[in-house]
């Protein structure tokens, strides 16, 4: 990727995602017809001030304001955790605004679900989430977007008595041709602002625009180079204590009784308390300062009562996993009559162990809590706004909006910090009443508590089973799975449903053709607590999925990609992507002596990427060499953000299947750190090549899809050389290294 | 009390001698652009250069610090090589979510300060030691390359 982004010496936008303030949903809903609003912003140290001239600040909605120094603030409901949702969100509004690149500054929305639940999740929830950022405000913010460019027109229109319709605006600036006049923004945010805000708006044809499909450089690429980028682990208060935790050794083990005697003796400690969150007993040291607290927390001893503590090891767990899978499951997907059809043909079996697995994203879990006597003030990097508002109300009898949430740019999540369950933040809130000071308090996870506390993408087990034609078709396919499920048991389960989507997605949904055809599920129910992990299902369907369709093809001698080919007739989309990645990967020459390619499809959240991946033999490892990635996710706001974020889910997904693994023990979580938890480091990375299928559709998934089939595209290619599929993941647990 | 040379200021800070310099840096005098990962040196964002090597401020205590040249991410864009490196990190839309990133970059800077035209083995050797769980490796390796011919 070279010269795709340019930015300006001159360059001086100023990102402040802590920014608190936003609108005002009191005066905003003031009246139909509204015309203005005021406005009020906050700082990170939560001092107030006015906007100076409240007069000359145009808020045509929830979405954002335009000052009278033509700065326009966009109020991002969503969450920037990386995955360039800031700039794709600017991107849609000053499209519609023609407003100049320079002039856009971004602020992390309040925890409001009137105004900013998520058009994707139905607007009944604030949050981020299933790759929804762009899909779910690709309307909305560009139509707010062309509501202040009307207004703005309209200003102009009957300032300068001319027709509005002869009146252009190109890069900020607002011209009429005829007159020879111009102006810009701030300039007319007073006349605009009382003006009627219109209630239909005209958006772009796509071929006038100007930002949409072009490359944008990342709202937030200057703060992220310099170390100025505010995330909740630089949050420093007045007052702030810093709390370091002793979590419980095994999941849902109890604080029986504690000796902190050693550890209120040391410098700079202030207080150590026992908590209850929503999902875990401990203890906490709260000192001045991180390492005091740190330092003080190892000196706590704590004896727990474990006696309803989950004390199952891994090997237990698939051991009954594999049981199961023995057994007809819950029928999620059936078609034809997959049972009687598996006795004739050629017959294969494989059963593919999926591992839990940590987020671990680069910056511990952590969170800023303050009581005060008229409520609560957060600060996190804001995954779930409505559900961690509900749950710490609730934790403090608190209405839900006394609790006041600032969101913050995240080191990552992959999933981590959107937890129904709020566990990290109810931790914090516990500590903090406990402690009971009112005093700021800053919970800070160490990584060994980061990797041990739980919330993994849960374990899983896929028999699959298949017969085969005597003129290589596939007749039958069974495909068994067996895991816990993601949403049961939490306030996210649909009403009424007869199993967990999030469990079966990739798997139930296969686009292949296969007259009889029979997924199955068996929902397990252990005491560890789990959570979505980037692509979710996907995670380990698209790895059982696509590594057995290849060893159906290696046993058939077929080629994979011809193979699936051949399954995929009425399925233009997939096969006009698995074609092009095909094509750019010249998948049908030859390559060196020990060199192999691999192959995989998945569709997720409604894109679809074929990955297709050179492997070599490098000693008794194995090198990926290259990665051709073709995705189709509709229209690419911004191609480059795509590209970023396919070559993200790429390392994400190799990762996994290469070393990633949570292991247990009789209950206890055997990983602790990056050194008996190895990730992909950049020795190890391949080339990447991303191709986006151009789309005139609406656009769709990008921050996940990339994920999936990474893993079973690299295992087919390591089949091809070794003539075995790795079933018993990750990779390091079957003796298979990356290197 | 320990005198700390930090980016070229001489700042005191009232801190036990076994003290790992990252959090003296982060909580006693406010540099929070140097970030905690892993605490064992494992990760790399705690990255710093002490006297021009890239060094892990998290295992480095901070007497062991005193009388060495510190400097640390807000600094770094006062050196030639540092600000190309910047520059170069914002041109190739390294960031995702930010957080490892001030330590890639002081370890790619003490890597040009060094090696003006590294090869794609040379940025892996320099660059191992921090981790990206975004996976923005392969820009890194194009922003350093970018850095590199920029300061040729």
């Amino acid at each position: 990727m070279k010269n795709l982004i340019r930015i300006s010496p001159g360059d001086t936008r100023i990102i402040n995602p802590a920014s608190t303030g936003g609108v005002n949903r009191r005066d905003l809903l003031k009246g139909a017809g509204l015309t203005l609003a005021v406005v009020s912003t906050g700082s990170l140290l939560g001092a107030c001030s006015d906007t100076p001239d409240a007069q000359a600040t145009l808020v045509p909605n929830q979405y954002l304001r335009i000052g009278p120094d033509s700065k326009i603030t966009l109020i991002s409901p969503n969450t920037e955790v990386g995955q360039g949702a800031y700039t794709g969100l600017a991107t849609l509004l000053a499209e519609e605004l023609d407003a100049d690149w320079s002039q856009i500054v971004i602020e992390g929305a309040p925890a409001d679900v009137k105004l900013y639940g998520n058009p994707a999740f139905g607007g009944a929830m604030q949050g981020t989430g299933g790759s929804t950022t762009i899909k779910a405000y690709w309307e909305p913010m560009r139509k707010a977007g062309a509501s202040a460019r009307a207004m703005l027109i309209g200003a102009a229109a009957a300032r300068w008595d001319v027709p509005a319709a002869e009146i252009t605006i190109s890069k900020g600036v607002v011209s009429h041709a005829g007159s020879g006049r111009s102006t810009i923004f701030g300039e007319l945010v007073g006349d605009a602002s009382k003006l009627d805000v219109p209630t239909e708006v005209k958006l772009k044809d796509p071929q006038d625009f100007v930002l949409i499909g072009r490359d944008t450089p990342r709202v937030d690429a200057r703060e992220k180079s310099s170390g100025t980028a505010l995330f909740t682990q630089d949050v420093q208060l007045p007052d702030m204590l810093v709390a370091v935790v002793v979590l419980p050794p095994r999941f849902g083990a109890t604080v029986k009784k504690f000796d902190a005697a050693a550890a209120r003796a040391m410098p700079n400690v202030v207080n150590v308390v026992q908590f209850k969150g929503t999902m875990r007993e401990g203890v906490a040291v709260l000192a001045t300062d991180t390492w005091s607290a740190k330092k003080a927390r190892d000196a706590v001893k704590v004896e727990w009562d474990e006696t309803n503590a989950f004390v199952m090891g891994s090997d237990a767990i698939f051991a009954q996993y594999k049981a199961l899978a023995e057994k007809p499951g819950l029928e999620v997907r059936k078609e034809g009559d997959a049972a009687a059809a598996l006795a004739n043909g050629r017959r294969f079996d494989a059963t593919y162990q999926f591992p839990f697995l940590a987020h671990a994203a680069m910056e511990p879990m952590n969170c800023v809590v303050q009581i005060r006597a008229d409520g609560c003030e957060v600060w996190n990097a804001e995954q779930f706004h409505t559900g961690d508002q509900g749950v710490i109300a609730n934790m403090l009898g608190l209405a839900p909006e006394q609790v006041k949430i600032n969101m913050l740019y995240s080191g990552g999540s992959f999933g981590r910090r959107g937890n129904a369950f709020s566990d990290y933040l109810a931790d914090t809130t516990a500590i903090a009443r406990a402690d009971g000071s009112g005093r700021p308090v800053k919970m800070v996870w160490m990584r060994e508590d980061d990797m041990r506390g739980g919330f993994y993408r849960p374990a899983y087990l896929h028999a699959l089973s298949a017969s085969v034609d005597k003129d290589g078709r596939i007749s039958a396919w069974q495909q068994r799975i067996v895991g816990q499920s993601i949403i049961e048991g939490t306030p996210l389960a649909a009403p009424g449903a007869a199993f967990d989507t999030s469990s079966v997605e990739g798997a139930h949904n296969m686009p292949y053709e296969i007259p009889n055809l029979q997924v199955e599920l068996h929902t397990t129910k252990l005491g560890v607590p789990i959570l979505w992990w980037r692509a979710v299902g996907s995670t380990h369907t698209a790895y059982a999925v696509e590594a057995f369709i290849d060893e159906i093809a290696r046993g058939t001698n077929q080629d994979p990609v011809e193979l699936r080919r051949s399954l995929l007739a009425r399925h233009p989309r997939h096969l006009a992507v698995l074609n092009l990645a095909a094509e750019k990967a010249s998948w049908s020459t030859e390559l060196p002596k020990g060199t192999a390619r691999g192959v995989a499809l998945h569709e997720s959240f409604d894109s679809v990427v074929a990955e297709i991946v050179e492997v070599s033999q490098k000693g008794n490892g194995f090198k990926v060499d290259r990665v051709v990635c073709v995705v189709d996710c509709g229209i690419a706001v911004n191609p480059n953000i795509v590209a970023m974020q396919m070559e993200s889910g790429i390392v994400y997904g190799l990762t996994a299947v290469a070393t990633g693994l949570i292991s247990l023990q009789d209950g206890r979580v055997k990983e602790s750190n990056f050194h008996d938890h190895p990730v992909l480091r950049i020795n190890q990375m391949p080339k990447v090549e991303v191709h986006i299928v151009p789309s005139a559709n609406p656009p769709t998934g990008v921050g996940e899809p990339g994920t999936p089939p990474i893993g079973p595209a690299v295992a087919n290619a390591i089949a091809q050389l070794t003539g075995k599929t790795v079933q018993v993941l990750p990779f390091s647990s079957s003796d298979v290294t990356i290197v | 009390m320990i005198t700390l040379d930090v980016n070229g200021n001489q700042l005191v800070a009232d801190v036990a001698d076994d003290t790992p310099l990252l959090w003296v840096l982060r909580d006693a005098l406010k540099l929070t652009g140097t970030k905690f990962g892993c605490g064992m040196a494992q990760c790399g964002a705690c990255t710093v250069q002490i006297d021009g090597a890239a060094t892990r401020s998290c295992t480095l205590l901070v007497s062991a610090a005193a009388g060495r040249k510190i400097t640390t991410i807000e600094h770094v864009a006062t050196d030639e090589v540092g600000k190309a490196v910047q520059d170069a990190w914002i041109a190739e839309s390294v960031a995702q979510c930010g957080y490892c990133q001030s330590g890639q970059i002081m370890s790619a800077t003490a890597l040009l300060q060094q090696n003006r035209t590294p090869s794609n083995a040379q940025i892996d050797a320099a660059m191992t030691g921090n981790i990206c769980r975004c996976g923005t490796y392969v820009r890194i390796r194009a922003a350093i390359h970018r850095a590199a011919a920029a300061l040729a």
